[in-house]
């Protein structure tokens, strides 16, 4: 939801240094240590979580082999040790840049994040766009026609984007566009003839739009587009309800600036108004927020992967959580935490450069 | 209103209470936003409460005395709705799945507030080394996607999968570990600024032990807008539920009837054009979120003076506490989901 904000979020644990001062540089040195704390914190609670839930070897064997012999293979895989040598030996792994492998398909787990986090991160640019093109002039429209009809239509838009689930969005595009329309496919990435394609390129960033485009390989292209347009659209809408409010509210706060009527008195064209007097000013803590709806994303990615049997992270995840294959599950975390503890750092350091009223 | 008050009187309950008070307080579109908000809100209380009575069907009834259900039937006749792959029927899960979101949003938003509440509380009236810690703690959690969070939590609570108030239990548990950060920052903040009050201090002087202190002067204080975050949350735990239906992490089908288990079962029936199974659990998740958003969102546009429209004539006992209202707001809202 994003009904309010127009103020930079509170930014994160304040009450580091109490004596009022400090540069922008001690600012910023103090934000990127918060940024170590962070990461490690939900390494630490998913470790003992997942340990928690039981391990890989009862839930890949489990009925099927005696207790005897799982008990002999959990010993030899030393799952059954003391938790806290285990986690002390993690960490020790973690910091020697040891990530290990997936216990379930036995791949460097290294590997296995950079492959299916260019899946996701192809999905989330592509949401991404889809939410820019829909959530800002559409929010800019409605501070325009305030407490009009329009304003409304579209506020009732923008609730009925958040309040549909992704894989609910996704199911209705499917049996609209796919099944009744047969515009677009029902699922996948691309059809196995560009997967295949794009598999054979030399240097390819994951990215398949990417990777075809600087192949010129156009009919792969078109293909990849064609098959991006629903994941996108599913998972975009989401996130276009809240940048409509977020830069709704805003343009409202600055429309109603003496800057902006003398503006008007000087026969500014309203249009003008609003996507330049308006907008610019507001777009500070527009950015903030779109910097925070990285972690929106890829919680919705999770579920739209699924949706579209789309394998990058999130789809990979799900899968790695039933075979509580720890290790790439740890993984996974781990680099979403590190994405998301840097967002939030470049967001508040923006923050921070842009207002100086923010800096501690 | 317009008549001369010669006492004032004690407003009436009616008056008092969060939801119907805002109602009387509001003009125009916003009130017929917070109307639309409070009928959807209703069906969906009602058919929880009543789902026994609602339902024509059990939620994991596949026969009666006229014999065994069609599979996939299209709706229509003894099946509004129609029926599933596995012979349930569509309309009397839905049904049944607005019981199941209930109780785990009244768990779920409960056990954070308890939570979330005590802690915020001890966390800012003694602040010191506990508060620190706890503020990092709540703050990773917090910048962490939600949905993962849960689902994490669900397998570590729920090892194999569980009956009904296991199940609402785990999922509750799961949703809680999202929520109480939240509850956390607001009261914590809260309780910081509260602190300073000359109340506090004199309660202080006055030798009052620091437990009468927060229960007595803080907690009454800071817990103001609970009821705001408290809708804010009630349609982000629906959505979390369902997610983690959906995924599979959820209540077991026969246990309960839950709508984002039902939506995963639908993907399957979606290419081949079957499209009842999938579309009504579909709304009703979609209609409960709006009811309880449009709900939450009206409060906190009247609590906030700078969003609210017209103001409504004679509207002078309007709540309070605008900028604790907006800060929680923006609390609740900056995550988005």
């Amino acid at each position: 939801m994003a009904t309010l904000i127009d103020a930079p979020p509170p930014t994160v644990a304040a009450p580091i240094s109490k004596s009022a001062g400090g540069g922008l540089g001690r600012y910023i040195l103090i934000r990127f240590l918060l940024i170590f704390p962070t990461i490690f914190i939900l390494v630490t609670l998913v470790f003992f979580l997942m340990r928690i839930t039981g391990d890989p070897i009862t839930a890949a064997q489990g009925g099927r082999l005696p207790q005897e012999q799982i008990d002999a293979l959990v010993h030899q895989a030393g799952y059954d040790r003391n938790l806290f040598i285990q986690y002390i030996e993690y960490l020790g792994h973690i910091a020697t840049g040891n990530f290990g492998r997936t216990i379930s398909d036995g791949r460097p787990v290294v590997e296995m994040l950079v492959k299916f986090g260019a899946a996701t991160l192809e999905l989330s640019i592509n949401a991404l766009v889809v939410a820019l093109l829909v959530g800002i002039p559409l929010g800019m429209f409605a501070a325009h026609k305030r407490d009009k009809v329009p304003d409304a239509v579209l506020r009732m838009f923008a609730i009925l984007c958040y309040a549909t689930p992704v894989f609910f969005a996704g199911l209705l595009l499917k049996l609209t566009f796919s099944v009744g329309l047969g515009w677009f496919p029902v699922a996948g990435r691309a059809s196995t003839t560009t997967e295949l394609a794009m598999g054979r390129l030399a240097a390819s960033s994951g990215i398949y739009w990417l990777d075809a485009l600087r192949s010129g390989n156009l009919a792969a292209f078109g293909d990849i587009v064609h098959h991006a347009v629903l994941p996108a659209v599913a998972l975009g809408l989401l996130t276009a309800g809240v940048f409509l409010r977020l830069v709704r509210t805003n343009v409202i706060g600055t429309l109603g600036r003496d800057y902006v009527e003398a503006g008007r008195s000087r026969g500014v064209s309203e249009y003008r108004l609003v996507t330049k007097h308006a907008y610019k000013p507001a777009l500070i803590p527009i950015i903030t927020v779109m910097g925070l709806q990285i972690a929106l994303l890829l919680g919705g990615a999770v579920l739209t992967e699924t949706t579209f049997e789309w394998k990058g992270l999130g789809y990979q995840l799900a899968q790695y959580l039933t075979a509580r294959d720890f290790v790439a599950v740890q993984g996974i975390v781990m680099l979403l935490a590190v994405i998301v503890a840097i967002t939030n750092f470049a967001v508040d350091i923006a923050a921070a450069l842009i207002d100086p009223r923010v800096r501690y | 209103m317009g008549t001369t008050v010669l006492e004032p009187r004690k407003k009436s309950l009616l008056d008092r209470l969060p939801v119907s008070s805002h109602i009387r307080q509001s003009v125009g579109l916003q009130r017929t936003m917070l109307l639309i908000g409070v009928v959807l809100c209703a069906v969906f209380v009602v058919a929880a409460i009543f789902a026994p009575v609602l339902a024509p069907y059990g939620y994991s009834q596949i026969s009666d005395d006229a014999g065994s259900f069609p599979a996939q039937a299209e709706p229509g006749g003894k099946h509004l709705m129609g029926t599933t792959v596995g012979g349930y029927d569509v309309l009397s899960r839905m049904i049944w799945g607005s019981q199941t979101a209930m109780a785990v949003i009244v768990a779920a938003v409960l056990m954070s507030i308890f939570l979330g509440v005590f802690l915020g509380l001890v966390s800012g009236y003694f602040g010191g080394w506990l508060d620190r810690v706890l503020v990092v703690i709540a703050d990773a959690i917090y910048a962490f996607p939600t949905l993962l969070v849960a689902i994490v939590m669900s397998i570590a609570i729920n090892k194999g999968q569980s009956g009904f108030w296991g199940g609402i239990l785990a999922c509750g548990f799961a949703i809680t570990a999202v929520f109480v950060p939240q509850y956390f920052r607001v009261i914590r903040a809260e309780t910081i600024r509260l602190k300073a009050e000359p109340f506090v201090e004199s309660a202080q002087v006055v030798g009052a032990s620091s437990t009468r202190i927060i229960r007595r002067h803080i907690f009454a204080n800071a817990t103001r807008t609970l009821p705001l975050i408290f809708t804010l949350n009630a349609s982000e735990a629906i959505l979390t539920l369902a997610g983690l239906g959906f995924l599979g992490f959820g209540i077991e089908p026969s246990s309960a009837a839950e709508w984002g288990f039902d939506l995963n079962k639908a993907m399957s029936d979606a290419s081949s054009g079957i499209w009842w199974t999938g579309v009504f659990p579909g709304l009703a998740i979609v209609l409960t979120v709006v009811g309880l958003t449009l709900v939450g969102e009206s409060i906190n546009d009247l609590n906030d003076p700078r969003l609210r429209g017209r103001k409504a004539a004679g509207a002078k006992g309007a709540p309070g506490p605008s900028t604790a209202a907006a800060n929680a707001a923006i609390a609740a809202d900056v995550r988005g989901l």
